[in-house]
């Protein structure tokens, strides 16, 4: 037993509570979807589109979307690339390694504000993490909803995250995917181009529409015009902004959008609001 | 069954033209069906047709060296494959391979440069269509450049 296993239980939102990881899954080259259990405790109930603060002990701290279904029991999970030293730490983790998780943090994309009508769900790369849990909230209750989306961009036929949820998604639960890539071998014999010019073709009525977009921002931002041109209503376009979250409860000050503090004001935040901000090269 | 103008109202391309124009088109038409992997045009060759994909997915590739096809861009339903047709020289600089069954309208390139001569205002309003196509591939093609889910994205 370590150090780590003999800490006490906490509530205090600015300390970790232990969570060990159960299983991992190498979903691409650099990116592992981590399943957590907590060590002691409840587990952690949270809705689509928030995020926790990971920790690794003894490297750091980041922000990482959830990546689960909400609406079964399992365990939390988090699907994380590796792009640095923490979420380095994060993805070498093997079963049984200890971490800390902080949170559910953020507004979530509130998915059921779609029903009675279409969603189109955009994502781009790891985009896709913090949007499965919509996908599976829909598909939880599948009736509730019209015409289904899925536009998801993606590097390479390499990096396509989730395949089996792909598969999954459009055969046993009618959700229109397409997918397509920046770059292809030419063993890929689907789309080639980015993920923006998939919205003008898309299966849904603007007039009646959810947008989730999640991506790297110009993405969003494209997204967001193309889908503004097709009719859809800024407020109804919903974007997931991740900027330099640290504390995650609107302590620091490091996520600041102008009047926008994104660890609680957001991440998931309508277009009609991002927008003047996102023009905004200083902020 | 639907006549070739019918069916060139379902391009998004000949968007707001009337019966009278798309009867021009029209009269430079024909279907055509490719199977998967047929290529459309080749990089090289004379450039005296274009194509509005009707269903299917046709992908733009050039050939490397050591390589082989290295796919650009994929065009899908309601969309033109190729423009070369219209600028001098009239040769292809890519191929055009169908990456899925396709069908869709063929037109013959000097049969609509010469109605367009006789007609600038037609004329126009294909170069219009034309410019906003080759605008919007262009942005694509620049965002793509971006590689916005690379390591530095």
């Amino acid at each position: 037993m370590s150090a780590i296993d003999t800490l006490p239980a906490v509530s205090d939102p600015m300390l970790p509570s232990r969570y060990r990881v159960v299983e991992t899954h190498m979903d691409t080259g650099d990116t592992v979807t981590l399943d957590l259990e907590p060590v002691d405790g409840p587990p952690l109930v949270y809705t689509a589109g928030q995020f926790t603060m990971l920790h690794a002990f003894g490297v750091g701290e980041v922000p990482i979307s959830i990546s689960g279904d909400s609406t079964r029991p399992g365990p939390l999970r988090h699907t994380i690339r590796d792009v640095g030293s923490v979420t380095h730490a994060l993805v070498t983790a093997q079963p049984g390694t200890v971490i800390g998780v902080r949170g559910p943090y953020g507004t979530g994309w509130e998915v059921a504000d779609g029903r009675g009508g279409d969603v189109v769900l955009v994502a781009g790369g790891i985009g896709l993490a913090p949007l499965r849990p919509a996908l599976w909230e829909i598909c939880s209750q599948r009736d509730a909803y019209g015409r289904v989306v899925l536009l998801y961009g993606s590097r390479s036929p390499d990096d396509v995250l989730f395949d089996p949820d792909l598969r999954s998604w459009a055969h046993d639960h009618g959700i229109g995917v397409e997918v397509t890539v920046d770059y292809s071998p030419p063993s890929w014999n689907g789309r080639v181009g980015p993920v923006t010019t998939l919205v003008s073709r898309a299966g849904f009525d603007p007039a009646h529409t959810l947008a989730l977009v999640c991506g790297p921002e110009i993405m969003m931002t494209l997204t967001a015009s193309a889908l503004l041109t097709r009719g859809v209503a800024a407020e109804r376009i919903r974007l997931s902004m991740e900027r330099n979250m640290k504390c995650g409860v609107g302590l620091c000050g490091h996520c600041q959008l102008r009047e926008l503090i994104l660890c609680v004001d957001g991440p998931v935040l309508p277009y009609s609001r991002l927008a003047p901000l996102m023009d905004i090269r200083e902020l | 069954m639907r006549t070739i103008a019918e069916l060139l109202e379902d391009s998004p391309f000949f968007a707001g033209l009337d019966a009278q124009a798309l009867a021009v088109f029209a009269g430079c038409a024909q279907t055509a069906r490719f199977d998967t992997g047929e290529l459309l045009f080749r990089a090289g060759q004379p450039a005296d047709t274009f194509y509005v994909i009707r269903h299917g997915l046709v992908s733009i590739e050039m050939h490397a060296p050591a390589k082989g096809a290295v796919t650009l861009t994929t065009l899908d339903d309601g969309e033109v494959v190729g423009w070369s047709w219209l600028i001098p020289p009239y040769v292809w600089v890519f191929d055009a391979r169908a990456a899925a069954p396709t069908s869709a309208v063929s037109f013959d390139g000097a049969c609509l440069r010469a109605k367009c001569d006789a007609d600038p205002a037609l004329g126009y309003a294909l170069m219009q269509r034309v410019s906003q196509m080759m605008y919007e591939r262009l942005q694509a093609t620049r965002v793509q450049l971006l590689d916005l889910y690379g390591d530095a994205s």
